[in-house]
């Protein structure tokens, strides 16, 4: 039994100056292995008398085990050292920038077209879209527009030939909707639209979101209601709101709606001219004879339509201060959308 | 349109100031644009007299003026204008004035000779645009009286921009109505007896065209001094209107347009031969007033005499007939012209006047005759003469008739979605001139009156309603409708799922004009017929594109002469394309287009030096047509393909054989005149051919193992990869699941020994069956038919 005290001492302090995993393995042979020294008193017991070999080998199982701890705490600290020194090796800058294509913009336009599409198509507007070239019969006369009526000069229409025209809004695509027997219709129109004007606040191209609604017993109420809404969601503010009465050949009643000004909430300043109000929708109730042209009887369905300008939402939605950035594309100006 | 606001009030008079009363009729659908004075204050501004004027002693063009200004003594001032004389009254601008633009009088001295004010022309007071004189204000004009009183300048100009359909509101008499409906106030109608018939002189007035003139008014005024000046209120009236004094005679019938919304035209009665005829034109020139010539069309109803047309009808008159300050007689024309006749001819002719904008959108048809007799009053009033009596010519069949409208209550009560008392609709409408003809529980009757020729169906009286009672004023409500789930077709793809993979590669939107630069185009697609615009804003934007490239080259070429060291940039839209083929004559498709140039990747610590070239441009298109349904193909172009490329660097992009786009590098005599100095790659594709994708359908997986056999094969240089790799495929047989190219290698050789280069291809075939394992022979016989297919189509070794 002297040996088995020497064993475990030998062993405990050869185990605790092990320098490597091997040396721990050959260690764990030595002494716990087939031809180990532990393994080979265990095998000596048979020498001893029957009343001493049960004291004797729980002693030296007793040993066994505690080494065989003493080795596995050993080898996980090792291990775990090992991990570290492997993973403080491996450490890299991980403030240096990644690696790969940056992503690209979409156009603050579209953006802004397609947001105000989303605000319609969740409470079931469907998108439509059409020509650019139009005839002058969907552009003009199947909205109430006669040749030479004075509206037309409302419109500076860009011409291709005598009855073919640069579509001066996106009513024409409101138009081929209607003819087409839907029913009900509930539309928007997004899209480019021209008109032959350029300064400083006009561009020869621009782009138009219009909506229709026609149904059974619509009202100038459900107009106004649609249109508050979309606009205090398009602004994701309460901003007042008013309809101002207007003309358009194509709407009866018709209005323009006007917006608190978000810059300066009324006082006025130079975003709204002084006035407090921005200007920034057209609509109106669907004139009767708009309906007759394209088949719809007007005793039994109503709508109304309305019609907005992206360029100058985006410009007071994102603050931008001059039309004409919209269409320089400078990657400087669209990565800031 | 600009009125003087007092002008306003002698007609009605609400009980509400300037500011009240603009935002009334703004939120009436009567625009009000602005609201200024009529005037600045002007103080110390008084009406002098010149009581001396002596020669400068050291300036010929400069005189010394004794002026009298009710002071004790007059002032001394030092005056350059060529009307300085004895006599005159002019506004006189004393010693600490305040003219426009903060502009102070000072006491100065002029070489010399000192001087106490400033004698004032109409312009440097702000009251007009005449400059070349001292301003000679009437002879009775109180000398010593501030100006701006004398002026009665404490008056407010109202702008107000109106929509098309209320031509009735561009006189003081409609706006007065349209106040008076507002407030319910009451309207004065100012009357004017008629103006007594002092000779018998007549015109003889002849009607040949009663569809274009339903009515003619006219009559000679004789024995008129046009000398005469037109009265400063008049004159001040005018100007705060915006229109300039040009002699009695027109000032009289600019006057009535204004007050009465009645245009007028006066001619020298001396200068006409026979009988006034109302006709349309024969193909006649016709000096006008604005010493243009013009040639008056069939389509173009004209004034005219013996000699020939006279004037424009509503539109301007001749040279030949205008009246003069000589002019004793003249005879005065006030007429309904038929808004359908005259629109249009202002902008054909390029003249649009003050008339032809009132009678384009209509003029009262029962307003010839008063306004007749008020221009008589007021042009004897100030030129002295005298009145024959009126000749009309009318054709009453060919006059509008005042409209007779159902209301129904129910149809008002569902578009307005409010039921209004009826007496409260009732009362609005007769505000409005309506005239009730019935009524009963379902129903009103009315007739329009004569000024609201915009009043014609019921839907025009609902609008009139709800303006009335305002549209503020209104219910609020949102739509009903059925919750149907709308058709959602999973193969097919949005623009903005399309689009994704290319902003996800770092392509940014561009959006660029339609109408592009002819000459840019024809450089860049000569191939294509391009729809040319009949009125473009410019010569740089006169036709349509017919394609997306002209933009994003232009695009490219602007960010890159700002330092922007990448451009990628791409563009969904339309282009247009003159086609004899189509029933219309052009076809307009949809498609969307890029562009890379500059450093393949952002400059940083591992990269961004490499510049992008031909395969990272195939790449992206890739991405973009990787979704889609069909077979996609990529094939060299043939010569004249496709000239905006470079015919070595491009491929037709074919998609179940059908061409649907290309790629390339940019063809190299394109750079220098795009200013594109570093290489650019494009793309386009028909959005058509990216708008379908599979539905997806589920195939077992396979859980036998697979087996990869790499072939490098030596071919000649000629041999595209594509060929080889189409062959491989051909013949590999069902088992093969994939197929890669993952090796190439072409030596360098000198250009005189290209045809008989060579180069080796390395390709991975990986073969798997779904349920069995296959074995080492069936892969074997299939890499033998490969190795034999490439040798024999293809002159294609193994590589030792």
């Amino acid at each position: 039994m002297q040996e088995l005290q020497q064993i475990a001492a030998e062993s405990q302090a050869a185990i605790d100056a092990a320098p490597d995993l091997a040396t721990l393995e050959q260690l764990r042979v030595d002494l716990l292995g087939k031809k180990g020294r532990l393994t080979d008193l265990l095998k000596g017991l048979g020498a001893l008398s029957a009343e001493e070999r049960p004291a004797a080998g729980a002693k030296i199982n007793q040993v066994k085990q505690q080494l065989q701890a003493v080795l596995n705490q050993r080898k996980l600290a090792m291990e775990q050292a090992a991990l570290d020194a492997k993973l403080a090796a491996e450490s890299i800058d991980v403030t240096l920038p990644g690696r790969g294509q940056p992503l690209g913009r979409l156009h603050p336009i579209t953006q802004t077209m397609e947001r105000i599409e989303a605000f319609f198509t969740q409470i079931g507007y469907r998108v439509a879209t059409g020509p650019e070239i139009e005839d002058d019969y969907h552009n003009f006369e199947a909205l109430n527009i006669p040749a030479h009526h004075p509206a037309r000069a409302m419109h500076d229409t860009f011409y291709i030939d005598p009855s073919t025209v640069l579509r001066t809004h996106t009513s024409p695509v409101q138009v081929r909707t209607m003819e087409s027997g839907e029913s009900p219709i509930r539309v928007v129109c997004p899209g480019r639209v021209y008109r032959c004007d350029s300064d400083l606040t006009h561009t020869p191209m621009f782009h138009q979101v219009e909506g229709l609604l026609i149904d059974r017993n619509v009202s100038f109420a459900d107009l106004k209601g649609t249109l508050d809404q979309f606009i205090k969601a398009f602004f994701e503010e309460e901003l007042p709101v008013r309809f101002r009465p207007s003309y358009f050949p194509f709407t009866e009643p018709s209005a323009e709606v006007d917006v608190q000004c978000s810059s300066c909430h009324g006082a006025g300043c130079r975003v709204c001219g002084q006035s407090g109000w921005l200007e920034i929708l057209g609509c109106g109730m669907v004139h009767p004879k708009v309906l007759e042209m394209s088949g719809i009887d007007p005793n039994e369905f109503t709508g109304f339509a309305f019609g907005m300008g992206v360029e100058r939402l985006a410009m007071l939605r994102y603050r931008v201060n001059d039309l004409r950035l919209f269409f320089d594309n400078d990657l400087r100006f669209l990565r800031q959308f | 349109m600009k009125l003087s606001e007092v002008w306003l009030r002698e007609w009605v008079e609400p009980a509400i100031d300037s500011n009240a009363l603009a935002a009334q009729l703004t939120m009436a659908g009567l625009e009000v644009d602005g609201i200024e004075p009529a005037g600045e204050p002007l103080g110390g501004v008084v009406v002098g007299e010149i009581v001396g004027c002596e020669p400068h002693p050291d300036a010929d063009k400069l005189r010394v003026c004794q002026v009298a200004f009710g002071g004790a003594a007059p002032a001394q001032v030092v005056c350059g204008a060529p009307n300085a004389r004895v006599g005159i009254k002019v506004p006189f601008a004393t010693v600490g004035a305040l003219l426009p633009d903060n502009f102070k009088i000072k006491k100065a001295k002029l070489r010399g000779v000192e001087s106490f004010g400033m004698l004032c022309a109409q312009q440097e007071l702000g009251l007009g645009d005449a400059s070349d004189g001292l301003w000679e204000l009437a002879g009775d004009a109180p000398t010593g009286t501030e100006l701006a009183g004398y002026l009665s300048l404490d008056d407010t100009i109202i702008e107000i921009d109106l929509t098309p359909n209320r031509g009735d509101c561009l006189s003081v008499r409609g706006l007065a109505r349209e106040i008076g409906t507002l407030n319910s106030a009451v309207v004065t109608e100012p009357s004017w007896p008629a103006v007594a018939v002092g000779h018998q002189q007549q015109i003889a007035v002849e009607l040949q065209a009663p569809e274009g003139c339903g009515r003619y008014c006219g009559r000679v005024v004789d024995g008129v001094d046009l000398h005469r000046p037109t009265p400063l209120w008049m004159q001040e009236r005018l100007r705060r209107a915006g229109v300039r004094s040009l002699g009695p005679a027109v000032d009289v019938t600019n006057y009535v347009l204004l007050e009465l919304g009645q245009p007028m035209h006066a001619f020298d009665a001396a200068k006409l031969s026979g009988p006034i005829v109302v006709r349309f034109g024969r193909d006649e020139k016709l000096a006008l007033l604005d010493d243009s010539e013009v040639q008056v069309d069939s389509e173009t109803l004209v004034i005219a005499d013996d000699n020939g047309p006279l004037a424009i009808a509503g539109v301007m008159g001749g040279a030949a007939s205008a009246v003069s300050d000589a002019t004793t007689r003249i005879v005065l024309e006030s007429a309904w012209f038929n808004p359908l006749t005259i629109a249009g001819k202002a902008r054909r002719y390029g003249k649009h006047t003050d008339s032809s904008h009132r009678f384009e959108r209509g003029v009262d048809p029962q307003l010839q005759r008063l306004a007749l007799e008020r221009a008589s009053a007021l042009l004897i009033e100030i030129a002295g003469g005298s009145a024959g009596p009126i000749v009309e010519m009318a054709s009453e069949q060919h006059l509008p008739v005042a409209a007779e409208i159902t209301l129904r209550r129910a149809r008002l009560a569902q578009q307005l979605g409010i039921e209004l008392p009826a007496s409260e609709v009732d009362a609005m409408l007769a505000r409005l001139g309506l005239e009730p003809l019935a009524s009963d529980e379902t129903s009103s009757r009315w007739r329009a009156p004569s000024w609201r020729f915009d009043i014609a169906i019921e839907q025009d009286l609902i609008e009139e309603v709800a303006r009335i009672h305002g549209y503020n004023n209104l219910p609020t409500s949102t739509p009903s409708v059925a919750l149907a789930i709308a058709a959602n077709p999973e193969g097919q793809r949005s623009l903005a799922e399309i689009r994704q993979p290319l902003l996800a590669r770092g392509y940014s939107e561009a959006i660029t004009y339609s109408f592009v630069d002819p000459a840019t185009q024809q450089q860049v697609a000569p191939q294509l017929a391009a729809i040319a615009v009949q009125n473009p804003i410019s010569a740089e934007m006169a036709v349509m594109r017919t394609n997306l490239w002209v933009g994003l080259l232009g695009a490219a070429s602007y960010n890159l002469k700002r330092q922007q060291p990448r451009v990628r940039l791409f563009e969904a839209g339309q282009y247009f394309i003159a086609d004899p083929s189509e029933p219309t004559g052009r076809s307009q498709r949809q498609a969307l287009a890029g562009l890379i140039c500059g450093a393949r990747l952002p400059e940083s610590w591992n990269g961004g030096r490499d510049k992008v070239d031909f395969y990272d441009l195939k790449g992206d298109v890739e991405a973009l047509l990787a979704p889609i349904a069909g077979e996609l193909e990529f094939g060299a172009i043939d010569g004249g393909e496709q000239p905006a490329l470079h015919p070595g660097q491009a491929a037709r992009i074919v998609v179940n054989g059908e061409r649907v786009g290309y790629l390339g590098a940019l063809h190299p005599t394109l750079y220098k005149p795009l200013g594109i100095s570093q290489p650019v790659y494009l793309f386009t594709v028909e959005q058509s051919a990216l708008g379908l994708r599979p539905v997806a359908s589920f195939e077992p997986l396979s859980n036998q193992p697979a087996v990869r056999r790499d072939l490098a094969f030596t071919l000649p240089s000629s041999v595209a990869a594509g060929e080889l790799l189409a062959t491989a495929k051909a013949a590999a047989g069902q088992w093969l699941t994939e197929l890669t190219l993952f090796d190439l290698y072409e030596p360098k050789v000198a250009d005189n020994q290209q045809e008989n280069s060579s180069k080796s291809i390395a390709i991975g075939l990986t073969f798997q069956d779904r349920e069995r394992t296959l074995a080492d022979e069936q892969i074997d016989d299939a890499v033998a038919a490969v190795v034999a297919a490439v040798a024999e189509q293809h002159a294609g070794a193994l590589r030792g």
